[in-house]
């Protein structure tokens, strides 16, 4: 591959355009499904090959992310908190993906709303989920 | 194929045939995972402890070792399809190269690690 020649212009970027929710969620979808693929699967991978490994490697496991009395450290609610916003954010805009993909919600109002509705989505369904574990 | 422009070289071959592989399999994976990380987002808060031995006692069911399994297979395609559009976008040539390399082998890695972990645990080898 030729490399790119500097002095050809470029397309105009994110510097150029006025923010709007859809460009924030854009950014919020690779943000969150990077972030979600990288921390997301060591951590998995980590919380299975621990369970696999016998009491002492999952107690290691556990006692990074809790304190002695078994609640969650600061890292513990970084991390979990992290997770679920991301993991709930990547979902919305996710569903958001599908209905874009059939042509739908193009119309600038209805394309604003949506792109809102998947960050307030995000954040309820994170808070609802930690109210349920906290419940308990 | 003579060696002339990149452009020259490619014109009048038509496509490549698989220019939807990547794009649709984004979605069908997208839609599995939907429904497999539900699923596990449920099941982990309806259980009641979260300490070893209920832990092991959870996945060592054949009904939630199967969605495992199934569910790494789905979400680490989709993540894998996912980190290949993000070095396409911001890595080029031999960095780019090389970036594809060690994704391959961060997901086949992770993924061996998972599987085995989790059929270790199910077919109950003594911990």
């Amino acid at each position: 591959m030729a490399s790119r020649n500097p002095a050809r212009p470029l397309s105009p970027h994110l510097t150029i355009w006025r923010w709007g929710p859809h460009m924030l969620v854009s950014i919020l979808h690779r943000a969150t499904g990077d972030g979600l693929a990288t921390v997301g699967t060591l951590l998995f991978v980590w919380w299975l090959a621990a369970l696999a490994g016998g009491a002492e490697s999952y107690a290691t496991f556990v006692d990074t992310f809790t304190t002695d009395t078994g609640k969650l450290n600061i890292l513990g609610w970084i991390v979990g908190v992290g997770l679920t916003l991301s993991l709930f954010q990547h979902m919305m805009t996710g569903i958001r993906h599908f209905f874009l993909d059939i042509g739908a919600g193009y119309e600038l109002r209805t394309n604003k709303t949506w792109a809102m509705m998947t960050m307030v989505g995000a954040v309820v369904l994170s808070i609802g989920y930690w109210l349920y574990m906290g419940m308990n | 194929m003579g060696s002339g422009t990149q452009l020259g070289r490619v014109r009048g071959l038509g496509s490549a045939k698989e220019g939807a592989h990547h794009w649709l399999w984004q979605r069908f994976t997208a839609a599995s995972n939907l429904f497999l990380m539900l699923w596990l987002l449920i099941a982990v808060a309806r259980q009641p402890a979260y300490d070893y031995a209920s832990m092991r006692l959870w996945v060592q069911s054949a009904w939630v070792a199967v969605p495992m399994l199934l569910l790494i297979a789905s979400v680490f395609y989709h993540f894998r399809l996912g980190l290949q559009v993000l070095i396409e976008d911001y890595t080029h040539n031999e960095s780019r190269v090389v970036s594809m390399l060690a994704l391959n082998l961060f997901v086949l890695v992770t993924a061996g690690i998972a599987i085995f972990s989790i059929l270790k645990i199910a077919f109950g080898a003594a911990a």
